[in-house]
């Protein structure tokens, strides 16, 4: 599937996963799947909970007690592959890299978009950072349903 | 006559860091530059960079040719730099003949490094000559470097890095990429780039290409059909798109026109993309006195392109009596930076190039 279409499976998706009920707070998903010579979430993690080691072609390895979901890494990975997510209730909270305009504003309902590129339902958009830092890529939180949990991705307008 | 220690033809990202190396040993260099910027193909890539630290990872392209220039800049002294200015003769006994603002000029140089880089790889197909097909990075230099908007509606054909990059980039300008497609069975690039594309709604179609262009004065529809495993055109699997560009990125070409004028040894190496110079460990060629470095030698990422300048840059300045004050270090950093950034499945390629190379790089 990935090696085709760039869309990875389930089962793989819920490999980058923490168990559920680690993620009463923020957690950073890395969507990496292949060994590219990459490190920069590893070496951008003020908490030292994301490890490549030395040959920097090694998959990142999240500790997720170490992980404090900052975002850090989100706007630091240049494949755009990392996000964090929490479950507030009945809620999926999510910290999203975005690179496209219009950027979204606090408060606006934008489109759930899942990694085929399908809406898949709402996105209310809670937190829209960009500190200079962050280097031109946005950090958007945005709220959406439980059950998109392992298929939300993005936002569209 | 000018005369010169060290010229280094090309100013992209391993022209840049040779200079700055050479010049921190205490080389008198000279950059010529076809091009009116340096930076090379640096100065249009708007995403942010893969590999370690050292060599600039998740800063963009584009700030990365700044940090290259400003690394030469600071050694004005001995660096000089000649830009909009093409060379067009390289001889055996070391002169250079280049030509700006119509102006014919001479340079002796005792050595020279060779960083020219690569060209975008063409293919044949009906109609391949109509306004509106472009070469990926051509797209990328217009929209990038110039804020030309080059398309409305285009296809991509080819899913490598460039092309998955260019996608993404063309959609950030405004432009709609109807698809990416693949001959091959597998998507040829990163994937995270495949996914960051497929995410925002462009599909990645793979045993797929182009057959034809249609149009009258210039693209208004594509012909792509489907491939099987041994590459034959399925039977009635053509379809019919409305567009008004494609895009090619198929590959590049090591661009080592110069280095025939003066018969330097040369190999056909499918896995460093085509002709290539041979070269020993130290980066030199059939002429001990001309060096090459980046994608003359062998395409591959543009963070390799700059270790190998760095190393390149030592080498020579070394061979030319000024050995760098940090020799030993960097000469072993280099190396395993480099060995690291190509030990990943993607670098098997190079490694494997590099390999077969040596069996011929009996040359020092």
């Amino acid at each position: 599937m990935l090696n085709k279409t760039g869309v990875p499976s389930l089962s793989l998706i819920k490999t980058k996963f923490p168990e559920q009920n680690k993620l009463f707070k923020a957690k950073a998903i890395t969507e990496c799947y292949e060994e590219i010579p990459c490190n920069p979430c590893s070496t951008s993690c003020p908490f030292e909970a994301i490890t490549i080691g030395e040959d920097i072609n090694k998959l990142p390895v999240v500790d997720f007690d170490k992980c404090t979901g900052c975002g850090i890494c989100v706007y630091s990975c240049p494949g755009l592959a990392i996000f964090t997510v929490a479950l507030k209730k009945e809620k999926a909270i999510f910290k999203i890299p975005y690179e496209l305009l219009p950027y979204p504003k606090v408060d606006e309902t934008w489109k759930a978009v899942n990694r085929d590129g399908l809406v898949i339902g709402e996105a209310i958009i809670k937190k829209v950072i960009l500190k200079p830092k962050q280097d031109r890529t946005l950090l958007v939180e945005v709220e959406v349903d439980k059950n998109l949990l392992y298929d939300f991705i993005t936002i569209k307008e | 006559m000018i005369f010169k220690d060290l010229v280094i033809i090309g100013g992209g990202p391993a022209g840049l860091s040779a200079a700055k190396i050479a010049a921190e040993a205490g080389v008198s260099c000279l950059i010529i530059e076809r091009d009116p910027f340096l930076g090379g193909q640096l100065i249009k890539q708007t995403h942010m960079f893969f590999g370690s630290e050292k060599q600039y990872a998740k800063t963009r392209g584009l700030d990365i040719a700044k940090i290259l220039i400003d690394d030469c800049l600071k050694h004005q002294d001995l660096i000089e730099i000649m830009t909009s200015t093409t060379v067009v003769g390289l001889y055996k006994d070391k002169v250079i003949t280049t030509l700006h603002d119509d102006t014919y000029n001479k340079i002796k140089a005792k050595s020279i490094i060779v960083s020219t880089g690569a060209s975008e790889r063409f293919f044949a197909f009906e109609n391949n000559d109509l306004p509106g097909v472009y070469g990926a990075g051509a797209v990328q230099t217009l929209m990038n470097v110039y804020g030309v908007k080059p398309a409305d509606k285009v296809i991509m054909v080819g899913s490598g890095n460039i092309g998955l990059i260019v996608s993404y980039q063309l959609h950030q300008a405004g432009v709609k990429v109807l698809k990416v497609i693949e001959a091959a069975s597998n998507i040829g690039g990163y994937k995270v780039h495949a996914s960051k594309i497929r995410r925002i709604g462009i599909p990645i179609e793979t045993r797929k290409t182009i057959k034809r262009a249609i149009g009258k004065d210039k693209v208004e529809q594509v012909e792509i059909v489907s491939l099987d495993d041994d590459w034959n055109i399925v039977d009635n699997s053509s379809e019919i798109i409305d567009v008004d560009a494609v895009c090619i990125s198929v590959g590049l070409i090591p661009q080592r026109n110069l280095l025939s004028m003066i018969d330097i040894k040369t190999k056909f190496i499918k896995e460093l993309g085509g002709i290539v110079p041979i070269i020993n460990e130290d980066h030199q060629t059939s002429d001990k006195d001309v060096y090459v470095c980046g994608d003359v030698s062998g395409v591959e990422e543009a963070s390799s392109a700059i270790v190998e300048g760095y190393y390149t840059g030592l080498i020579a300045a070394r061979n030319l009596g000024k050995e760098h004050q940090d020799f030993k270090t960097l000469n072993i950093d280099y190396k395993n930076q480099l060995l690291n950034l190509r030990s990943g499945p993607f670098g098997k390629k190079t490694l494997k190039g590099l390999e077969i190379m040596k069996e011929d790089a009996n040359v020092k």
